[in-house]
């Protein structure tokens, strides 16, 4: 049974009452004209329809997950499955083909093995199909019924389909916190059986990052230093992009609120927020093509012949480029939220606009200046694409800008995106780098909203 | 005496005045500096911006085209097929059958020149065939003009790079016009390849169009009621500040962390799902509904106490005056907002290779749950080719995804434009 038809029936049941509550309620009142209805029409219409819909949906749902386990031991309680392998990849791809030729989505089984099981299952499929939809149905009914037999004139209908309107606001809300939840926990799950392989301190404090993916037996957990990778993070991150962001975004935000006219602003923020919103594949695949070969060239033209193509440069300057537009954005609403007596006291002393920009206005938008670093750093080290297209894989502990440096995100991806299995060691590293990700941006944005909040308290 | 004093005062003040004058004049200039120091930064993000945008447009053109070798093709009486035939399902097996590709072959051979036909892409027939079961009555044309794909190593040779040996043939073709770069629409029809001539961007675009449906069924009711939740009724407790401190660091978290969890928690649940739209939508609708209920919160924000106190005052109930007046009053704000966070999703790339949509796909996904690719995946996947006969394709699908984030954002700024009130 596909869920689709599982949702519309319970949708038109659902339908059906609505229909049917809403002309009954209108009977209460055309029966006896004096009649008040506690509740509109519509809101016993909607009590029946909750009533119909989500027994119906909720048992549909349970039926869709535990369903296929029951088809399965139907069929392997038949006969023909006897002739099965035990266990092993031979047995489920039998079971695959069986199943998708009994469900009509393929004309032939690849094993003769699995020719057998193709009755049992078309056996199974049937019955367990014809049971879940008229469950499906009779579940349906019943709670229609119910919420049917219980409309009255003064039924408080209108209370209780608010009181269910709630409950789904209050479970919409509650996502957020399950999705934090399934965050901290699957990394937290994940990076205790890292550790149970290899130490924290290894990790946390080791100089060397060369874990091998295919490697069998016992763990080397030298391998896992991730120095050179949090090393690498910052110096692209927050060293060689932030000598590009700070700069030109602090020019960029004083430039549009202080000096440029409202028509030059009207046509450069939009401009600014195309900037942003590139995606950071096409920043990535700019820094490859582009600026990667330019820096190199650049380099070996200084005499640097150690500089390869996937440089650390390369990578930071483009990050610094897409960074500009959020910390404009960030100095722009510091500058701003500094009250306009300051400026104005400043500017009537005789200063000029550059002495008030400079001694006034950057001194107290300062901590919200701060703050807004902080975030970009935060989103800098968190960037990913850039990084695995520009910085290049090898984990160099160097301060050399043009040599190949590799970032946590970059080796998240690397680690996950290749062949080795779920339960290797440098699989789950990705996860322990993902938590120390995790941990160090989140602390950074709590730090500086902290800061942003306070400082916004102390000029209001 | 007395003269003496005061025309020594008067050189005084004079030459006072004019260190006052050059102190002034200094300051000025510092000022100008200053401004010239902004104008540079913001013209540098500008220059920025157009250059990647006018490289991107210059380099995605040529990836529109492909090199496509030109002859005519005999047709009348050397094909023995029922015209009704091509009416019924896969014309293209039917004319194969009826051995058209020996017919492109020679046709090549001839109009091309000797090993004409090696230069053709494997299965360039099949553009015949779609032409002819497009339009049958072509069958009675003596001879139809075909332009049909050539090969990677002859489009290479083209470009003036590949192999020496093909160079001189390709000049020859080019020089005679039997070798051009045509305008490739099919670049809009076809998927995923392993040849740069034959690679197409549809694939890529139905899995992100999908993937983006996903999102935004997910995403947006969860958004818009959380938002409601939060900002009209959540009591003052340490719950409803958790939630909000949740929903504040959600949209400050790494989009790989959101990656991390699709792998450790959707694809565990759904192991047979690797790489498809469904999986990826319910990720990156974690990662936009956050966003959606920041810029919902703000949109609701915004509509004024009044309204509210009007419509309590007439009687009706809480869930009343939200339903009934706040939310139609805010949706404009609350698109605006859902459309700039499905924007960011439909750029972001890294959860998406976290949960394996990173595969070769060469067919438009099916349903919500075959194999995919989405677009920014599609663009990494082949930037990391080393056919250079990638790199325009490579902007080339840069630009698509460009020209659909551009409507995107223009939509979002329409809808604010056009909608939003101002009390």
């Amino acid at each position: 049974m596909s869920p689709a038809i599982l949702l519309l029936l319970a949708f038109g049941l659902g339908l059906v009452g609505w229909l049917a509550a809403r002309s009954r309620a209108w009977a209460f009142r055309r029966r006896d004209p004096n009649a008040r209805l506690h509740s509109l029409p519509g809101f016993h219409a909607w009590y029946v329809a909750l009533w119909i819909a989500v027994p119906a949906l909720v048992f549909a749902l349970v039926w869709n997950a535990v369903s296929p386990a029951l088809i399965t031991a139907h069929v392997l309680a038949d006969p023909a499955a006897a002739a099965l392998p035990g266990f092993g990849f031979e047995r489920e791809a039998m079971l695959a083909q069986a199943r998708a030729v009994a469900e009509g989505k393929a004309f032939g089984v690849f094993m003769p093995e699995a020719e057998g099981l193709i009755a049992p299952y078309r056996v199974a499929l049937t019955r367990y199909e014809s049971i879940g939809l008229v469950v499906t149905i009779l579940v349906a009914l019943a709670g229609g019924a119910f919420a049917f037999l219980r409309l009255k004139p003064n039924f408080t209908a209108r209370t209780r389909v608010e009181r269910a309107v709630m409950g789904l606001l209050l479970l919409a809300s509650l996502v957020a916190i399950l999705t934090t939840a399934g965050i901290i926990v699957s990394l937290v799950f994940e990076t205790v059986r890292f550790f149970g392989m290899v130490s924290p301190l290894d990790f946390l404090f080791g100089t060397h990052w060369a874990p091998d993916p295919m490697s069998t037996g016992a763990v080397d957990g030298k391998q896992f230093g991730a120095i050179p990778l949090f090393w690498g993070t910052i110096y692209i991150g927050a060293i060689i992009a932030m000598i590009v962001a700070i700069p030109l975004g602090l020019m960029s935000a004083i430039f549009l609120t202080q000096y440029a006219s409202s028509t030059v602003r009207k046509v450069i923020k939009p401009l600014l927020e195309i900037l942003a919103g590139v995606p950071t594949v096409v920043y990535g695949y700019f820094a490859a093509l582009t600026v990667a070969p330019a820096v190199r060239d650049f380099a070996q033209g200084l005499g640097i012949s150690s500089a390869s193509t996937e440089s650390a440069v390369a990578a930071g300057l483009v990050m610094g480029v897409m960074i500009i537009p959020f910390v404009s954005s960030m100095a722009d609403d510091s500058i701003a939220a500094v009250p306009g007596s300051l400026r104005d006291g400043s500017l009537a002393m005789g200063a000029t606009r550059a002495e008030t920009i400079r001694k006034v206005l950057v001194p107290a938008a300062l901590p919200g200046i701060v703050a807004g670093v902080m975030l970009a750093v935060s989103r800098a080290i968190g960037e990913t694409m850039i990084v695995v297209m520009a910085a290049g894989a090898s984990a160099n502990l160097t301060a050399n800008p043009f040599q190949s440096m590799t970032t946590v995100t970059f080796q998240i991806v690397a680690m996950l995106t290749g062949e080795g299995s779920f339960d290797h060691p440098a699989t789950l590293s990705a996860f322990a780098l993902g938590m120390v990700l995790f941990l160090v941006t989140l602390a950074l944005n709590f730090i500086a909203l902290r800061v942003v909040k306070r400082y916004r308290e102390a000029y209001e | 005496m007395d003269t003496l004093t005061s025309s020594s005062a008067d050189t005084l003040a004079a030459q006072r005045r004019a260190r006052m004058a050059a102190r002034l004049a200094r300051r000025h200039s510092g000022d100008r500096l200053f401004k010239l120091a902004g104008l540079s930064a913001v013209a540098f993000s500008a220059l920025i911006l157009v250059f990647l945008l006018v490289s991107m447009a210059s380099s995605g053109f040529a990836g529109f085209q492909r090199s496509e070798l030109r002859f005519d093709l005999p047709l009348r009486g050397q094909l023995s097929i029922d015209r009704d035939r091509l009416a019924q399902p896969d014309p293209a097996g039917a004319l194969e059958l009826a051995g058209l590709p020996a017919m492109v072959d020679a046709a090549a051979e001839k109009g091309l020149g000797e090993g004409g036909s090696a230069l053709l892409a494997d299965g360039a027939w099949r553009d015949v065939a779609a032409r002819l079961a497009a339009k049958p009555a072509l069958l009675d044309n003596t001879s139809i003009a075909v332009s049909l794909p050539a090969t990677d190593e002859l489009a290479a040779a083209q470009r003036g790079d590949g192999h020496e040996a093909l160079q001189p043939a390709a000049k020859r073709l080019v020089a005679q016009g039997k070798l051009v770069r045509a305008f490739d629409w099919g670049f809009l029809a076809r998927s995923d390849a392993t040849s740069p001539q034959a690679v197409g961007i549809w694939g890529a675009l139905k899995g992100s169009i999908m993937t983006m449906l996903v999102t935004l069924v997910l995403a947006f009711p969860v958004g818009v009621l959380a938002a409601l939740y939060l900002e009209e009724y959540a009591p003052r407790n340490r719950w409803t500040d958790l939630i909000e401190i949740s929903i504040n660091n959600l949209a400050a978290v790494p989009s790989i962390i959101f990656g991390l969890l699709g792998l450790a928690v959707f694809l565990a649940i759904f192991p047979h799902y690797r790489s498809a739209p469904l999986i990826g939508g319910m990720t990156l609708a974690l990662m936009t509904m956050p966003v959606i209920v920041i810029s919902g919160r703000n949109a609701i924000k915004a509509v004024p106490p009044s309204i509210r106190d009007a419509a309590l005052a007439m009687g009706a109930s809480p869930v009343q005056v939200v339903f009934h007046h706040v939310l139609p009053l805010a949706l404009p704000g609350i698109l605006t907002g859902t459309i700039i966070g499905m924007a960011r999703a439909l750029g972001e790339t890294a959860p998406l290779l976290m949960i394996g949509m990173r595969a070769f796909v060469a067919s438009p996904p099916g349903d919500l749950t075959s194999p995919s690719t989405v677009l920014p995946v599609q663009i990494f996947l082949w930037s990391d080719e080393i056919d250079r006969g990638f790199i325009q394709r490579t902007s080339a699908a840069i630009v698509v995804l460009l020209v659909f984030l551009l409507l995107m954002n223009g939509l979002a700024i329409y809808l604010r434009n056009r909608f939003e009130k101002r009390w």
